[in-house]
């Protein structure tokens, strides 16, 4: 064996498998909390305030990803079955039936089993969450906050610390994080220390600038990393390790494999011929399936909206101030949140950055049926693009969850013919060229 | 003499096309798809040659189209139904920039630019409403031939309102209105303009630029031009050759390798 195999065979694939192990280390902490009776404090992707609640000793429990979870190992329709007996509409969000089914199955899910709300947390991201956040009130008589976190005016109106508009507001979700403060003494019996939380906000930050940097090398051509598959199992760890020692060490390795890939030439794709961006969540019941389609064709995914809106913030890089924790929190869950909700009202100029930033040659937008906060308006976004710039796009609907309304056959059918207008457009502009 | 030919395996019915170096159509050839899409493929590529008096070592290169297009064993590559259809319309009215084609499941709207590049495009999702299979239903529940079905809508005065957008729930709506007294034709011209309203929403969201072709097998359906006409505002081009259209794009595909000496050393799998 060389020594470039031996360094090839120590590094590449490290993220993906160091990522399960952390994975399966995570759920083995919720089991054995769930055993010994301790309450969770459940959270969402889009400011989960891990650093704060690592403080209190509360485990984290991500509802989202437990539902992913489900339907990538093939028995979300279990869940949504069980939930739908007892009445929620097949139209609703795919992770809160999941949710529910889990909760009246006592938290057992296929990665282990999850401990009973202590009380939940969440931001106004998304309208699903306090809808969902009522569910565990009536279910376990528990407390739930909600943070508002103000959104962007207007596109392109991005406030920076400093500007008066966003001093107001970052003193507006100041006052409602020292709000929460006692609440959650009272809830987990532990005090306050401030020079913990300031310990794990030093480790998001690491973990901010890593994940940037992360996302920031898959320009390389060819990309290091596919954003749908492995860029999933990285958000995975950007969520339940944020603030964690463990979390920060893995994205500061992340970021060594990634160099060395981007260096070395190595690239997710033997053959890359096609670099394109995702707007959507994915399509979990077929994951794998899903991916192929286009890796297939010689195309790969060089960065999503995904890995922005549910990387919890860690995308935008934001190192959060620790002379004062505090202020510093409250200031980076506005920018990280503000920024997730971007993702979603604001995001043509983005896109138009990243399609020439990452030198993109076309878009794919997922709509899904059980998720409107993030697939409404993808149609409009769609048009704006294309209106924008000579962008080749396709769009396509399934589901994050329920496989009753995921057709491969009609994915395939319309991702083979996206291609084929890619080939034809490479062999137009190649004549053009000569 | 080179010839090359596109197999078009549709959900209903399967459609050879045979097409010389001078991109003219030599012959054709229609069978039901059935459960064997395979012999379905084969049946029609043979009866397409034996219609053209063309000896099948003189097809250089087969192109299979269609949802069936990877059960056409005997052919050299598959191309998606949307890019042959956007092909052939071009084709045949090159001033084309709309496509509508109507088959027995599904619906497409494709927008083309002048070179034959697929812009965008759009299709009924997950659900029948708005296709043949549509028809289909409304001729079952008022017995009526399909080919008679176009005739008749035109003899309607009165069209009634076809809410549902359920191809199954549909032929409960007929048969209420029969229930209610209607005419036939007036239900029958509901009907198609129902399907029209649903395809002219697809049409619009890939966006209608004149002029706009009319492929697939409904659009041999006279009521269904006149509705869509109607709906859109304009005429849209119909060509004999409509039906055919996904196979004929696949020809001209096949057809491209064939010009530009991309044929395989080894002659193709025989049918």
């Amino acid at each position: 064996m060389s020594a470039e195999t031996r360094a090839d065979a120590a590094v590449v694939g490290r993220g993906n498998k160091e990522g399960a192990r952390l994975f399966r280390e995570w759920f083995d902490e919720l089991t054995r909390a769930a055993e010994a009776g301790r309450g969770g404090a459940y959270v969402f992707v889009m400011g989960s305030l891990g650093e704060l609640l690592r403080t209190f000793d509360f485990p984290l429990v991500f509802p989202e990803i437990n539902s992913l979870q489900t339907a990538v190992r093939r028995v979300a329709h279990e869940y949504l079955n069980e939930a739908e007996d007892f009445g929620y509409s097949p139209d609703i969000c795919g992770y809160v039936k999941a949710d529910v089914a889990t909760q009246m199955r006592s938290g057992a899910l296929p990665m282990g089993r999850i401990p009973k709300p202590a009380l939940a947390v969440f931001t106004n991201a998304c309208n699903t969450y306090i809808k969902w956040g009522e569910i565990w009130e009536r279910m376990y008589d528990i407390p739930t906050f909600t943070l508002d976190v103000p959104g962007s005016r207007a596109a392109g109106a991005h406030a920076a610390p400093g500007d008066a508009d966003f001093e107001n507001d970052r003193r507006y979700v100041a006052a409602q994080i020292r709000e929460l403060i006692p609440h959650l003494e009272r809830i987990s019996g532990v005090r306050f220390d401030i020079d913990r939380l300031r310990e794990h906000i030093a480790h998001a930050n690491s973990m901010n600038r890593d994940w940037k940097r992360v996302l920031d090398l898959n320009r390389s051509r060819p990309a290091p990393f596919n954003a749908l598959s492995d860029g999933t199992i990285f958000l995975g760890v950007a969520n339940a390790q944020r603030g964690s020692a463990a979390g920060a060490k893995y994205f500061a390795e992340l970021v060594e494999e990634m160099a060395y890939k981007s260096d070395q030439g190595i690239g997710t794709l033997t053959d890359e011929r096609y670099r394109l961006l995702f707007v959507g969540v994915p399509c979990y019941p077929i994951f794998r399936r899903f991916t192929e389609m286009f890796t297939e064709l010689g195309g790969t995914f060089v960065n999503s909206t995904y890995l922005w809106f549910a990387s919890g913030g860690s995308n935008t890089g934001f190192q959060c101030r620790l002379d004062d924790p505090l202020e510093g929190l409250a200031e980076g869950l506005l920018v990280s949140v503000r920024d997730a909700m971007d993702s979603m009202f604001f995001q043509t100029q983005p896109l138009l950055d990243m399609y020439r930033d990452y030198a993109a040659d076309g878009v794919i937008y997922h709509p899904i049926k059980s998720c409107r906060t993030v697939s409404t308006g993808l149609a409009d976004s769609r048009r704006a693009l294309m209106k924008a710039g000579d962008i080749p796009s396709l769009f396509i609907e399934s589901d994050m969850m329920d496989r009753r309304v995921v057709s491969e056959a009609q994915l395939k059918n319309r991702i083979d013919a996206f291609f084929e207008g890619l080939a034809t457009r490479r062999s137009h502009s190649i004549i053009a060229e000569s | 003499m080179a010839y090359a030919a596109g197999v078009d395996v549709g959900s209903t019915q399967t459609k050879a096309v045979v097409v010389d170096e001078a991109r003219r159509i030599v012959s054709r050839a229609l069978t039901d798809t059935g459960a064997n899409v395979t012999r379905a493929a084969e049946g029609a590529f043979q009866q397409a040659l034996a219609a053209g008096d063309v000896r099948e070592e003189e097809v250089e290169y087969v192109v299979g189209t269609g949802y069936g297009r990877y059960k056409v064993t005997f052919g050299n590559t598959q191309v998606t139904e949307i890019s042959c259809h956007g092909r052939g319309a071009v084709q045949m009215f090159p001033g084309t920039r709309t496509v509508v084609d109507m088959g027995g499941q599904d619906t497409k709207a494709i927008r083309v630019a002048p070179n034959g590049e697929i812009i965008d495009f759009c299709m009924n999702d997950k659900c029948a409403a708005g296709t043949g299979r549509f028809l289909g239903a409304a001729s079952s529940a008022l017995n009526i031939p399909l080919d008679q079905l176009g005739p008749t809508a035109l003899r309607g005065e009165r069209p009634v309102k076809i809410s549902t957008t359920c191809t199954v729930f549909a032929e409960s709506e007929v048969l209420s209105w029969l229930g209610r007294g209607k005419k036939i034709e007036d239900i029958l011209l509901g009907v198609h303009q129902s399907i029209a309203m649903r395809s002219a929403g697809l049409l619009r969201r890939v966006g209608v630029e004149e002029q706009v072709t009319f492929t697939g097998g409904v659009a041999r359906n006279v009521a269904m031009i006149e509705t869509l006409n109607a709906k859109l505002g304009l005429q849209v081009n119909v060509s004999e050759e409509s039906h055919y259209m996904g196979a004929v794009g696949a020809a001209l595909f096949a057809l491209d390798h064939i010009l530009a000496g991309r044929v395989p050393a080894h002659p193709r799998q025989g049918a």
